[in-house]
């Protein structure tokens, strides 16, 4: 694929102003967005992609939630001051590729007006910081919790059915010798375990681990001459779900639209899906993303779990078989690189044999970033086996 | 019941000084935009719903419901480890918007989803109060 000729820039907008002592990086985004937007002949609500650098807040989410977007495709590369020109050939590249059509690249900054002593807060801190950092959210176990309470309340989702992911979790890691839980466990050890956080319990919640990992995405051309055996990209989904002006709803992820645009592009249905790695921050994150992936309907997902429905090889949908987050690694306290490792273990014929699932043609893997308690992003890829 | 909460003042960016001057004088204002009329949460001058910068400010009821909530029994943040356990929640105003926030004056153990709920401010003693809430027993006879 080349993006000569696939993509054109339709709408440019510069600041007017060198001094803004009293409005926030959020507003001046939000000022170029606008004015970028009227030149092109545009409006929000016809943006789909938004680029950013690290002036925006945290990565795109802080300004999609502030702009009210609805994206099918994010990139916050930082890259300094050459950020925007990288943002520009990614866009032509996704546009390209089909993933979006309205890209949205800001800058925003006050320097100046910081060098002059301006107050502390009003360039650096975005909003949605400043009114959700007030009432002792405790790292991302507090909004998660409150998703789970909520989920609880409108599906009747009980604590024994969250306990089922981390049980099925605990006999995966049980066979990963690196694993940092290694001892399976029972449904009552897990409710047994103490709260932390109101229905979460200790169990309830991933390792904390150090570590990390790393992924080589090549050419089919430079595959073909590889002796190792490869996974096949097949598909990609991605969406940013935010806070959605006060109205947020948190009985469900971004996989609501990042699930269904990956399966469409990898041709394939839920049904074909061998292996799954489920984004476990925490047990109900997996109960929502299965549901709003199409494994079950939404509200299902605590009965989904039941039966050893997710514990591998013989489970209707064998998931996280390196012990996912909730038992084996969550490096850096993010857990998408392991999600897509393992999957590529799968596919190759080379996870544990005791959780290698027999014939492993199409994975799944499915990433979550930010918080299902307020604004995220979500990540569906489908790989295949090398003929899949 | 509930222990005392630490009231960190909030830094805010410039366009949310009048909201937080209001709080300090037991007033919770609303962002609305006045082209769609929608109020707009977490305040800001710019409508993510139809994407107009003409808003302003208006004064909100102050009462709600409980959208959804935790209990923390353990936290991170040392100001609040004295206050354990104690509720966070998201609160459905009475005008839409769900705000994050915390649930005060009642045992922990007693909040419910539903559950109708009035603001209080707690004085951050540096020109701002936090909105908190509070069961609302006048709320209870309308079936809300
Ligand atoms: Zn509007």
């Amino acid at each position: 694929m080349t993006i000569r000729g696939r993509a054109f820039i339709a709408g440019i907008y510069e600041h007017p102003l060198r001094e803004i002592p009293d409005r926030s990086n959020s507003q001046i985004h939000a000022e170029v967005a606008a004015g970028a937007l009227a030149d092109a002949g545009l409006s929000f609500s016809d943006v789909d992609a938004y680029f950013c650098d690290s002036s925006a807040g945290f990565g795109p989410l802080s300004m999609a939630d502030y702009l009210g977007l609805r994206l099918t495709h994010v990139d916050s590369t930082e890259t300094g001051g050459s950020s925007y020109v990288v943002h520009v050939g990614h866009a032509a590249e996704a546009i390209a590729a089909g993933k979006c059509q309205v890209a949205l690249i800001t800058l925003a900054g006050r320097p100046r007006s910081a060098a002059m002593g301006g107050r502390p807060g009003g360039g650096g801190a975005t909003p949605d910081m400043v009114f959700e950092g007030l009432w002792g959210m405790s790292g991302a176990v507090t909004g998660y919790a409150m998703a789970a309470t909520r989920h609880m309340h409108e599906f009747g989702t009980t604590s024994a059915q969250l306990a089922e992911v981390k049980v099925a979790a605990s006999l995966h890691a049980q066979h990963n010798p690196n694993a940092f839980l290694r001892e399976p466990m029972t449904v009552e050890e897990v409710l047994e375990s103490p709260m932390i956080s109101s229905p979460l319990r200790r169990d309830d919640c991933c390792v904390v681990t150090d570590g990390g990992g790393a992924l080589i995405v090549v050419s089919p051309e430079v595959a073909r001459d590889l002796s190792r055996v490869s996974a096949k990209v097949l598909g990609h989904g991605e969406a940013v779900k935010h806070a959605d002006n006060g109205r947020l709803d948190l009985t469900y992820t971004g996989a609501v639209v990042s699930g269904p645009r990956a399966f469409e592009e990898a041709g394939v249905t839920q049904a074909d899906i061998d292996y799954a790695s489920i984004y476990d921050s925490f047990t109900i994150t997996v109960i929502e993303t299965l549901e709003d992936l199409g494994f079950c309907a939404k509200g299902e997902g605590g009965r989904f779990v039941l039966d050893g429905a997710l514990v591998a090889p013989d489970g209707r949908l064998p998931f996280n078989t390196d012990g996912g987050g909730l038992c084996n690694n969550h490096p850096s306290n993010r857990g998408g690189i392991t999600k897509v490792i393992e999957a590529v273990r799968q596919l190759r014929g080379e996870a544990h044999p005791a959780v290698q699932v027999p014939d492993c043609t199409i994975a799944l893997a499915h990433g979550t970033g930010g918080s299902i308690g307020s604004r995220m992003g979500s990540s569906t890829l489908i790989l295949g086996t090398e003929d899949a | 019941m509930s222990k005392p909460l630490p009231t960190p003042a909030p830094v805010s960016p410039p366009e949310t000084d009048e909201f937080w001057a209001a709080t300090a004088e037991g007033k919770l204002l609303l962002r609305r935009c006045d082209d769609c009329g929608i109020p707009i949460w977490y305040p800001r001058p710019f409508c993510p719903v139809c994407g107009s910068f003409r808003t302003s400010w208006s004064e909100a009821s102050g009462r709600g419901t409980v959208y959804t909530f935790t209990v923390v029994h353990r936290s991170g943040i040392p100001r609040y480890r004295e206050a354990l356990p104690y509720v966070v929640a998201y609160v459905e105003l009475a005008e839409g918007p769900r705000v994050m926030t915390n649930i005060v004056d009642c045992e922990p153990d007693d909040v419910v989803v539903g559950m109708p709920v009035r603001v209080v401010f707690h004085d951050t003693g540096q020109g701002s109060a936090l909105y908190r809430f509070q069961p609302d027993p006048t709320a209870a006879d309308d079936g809300i």
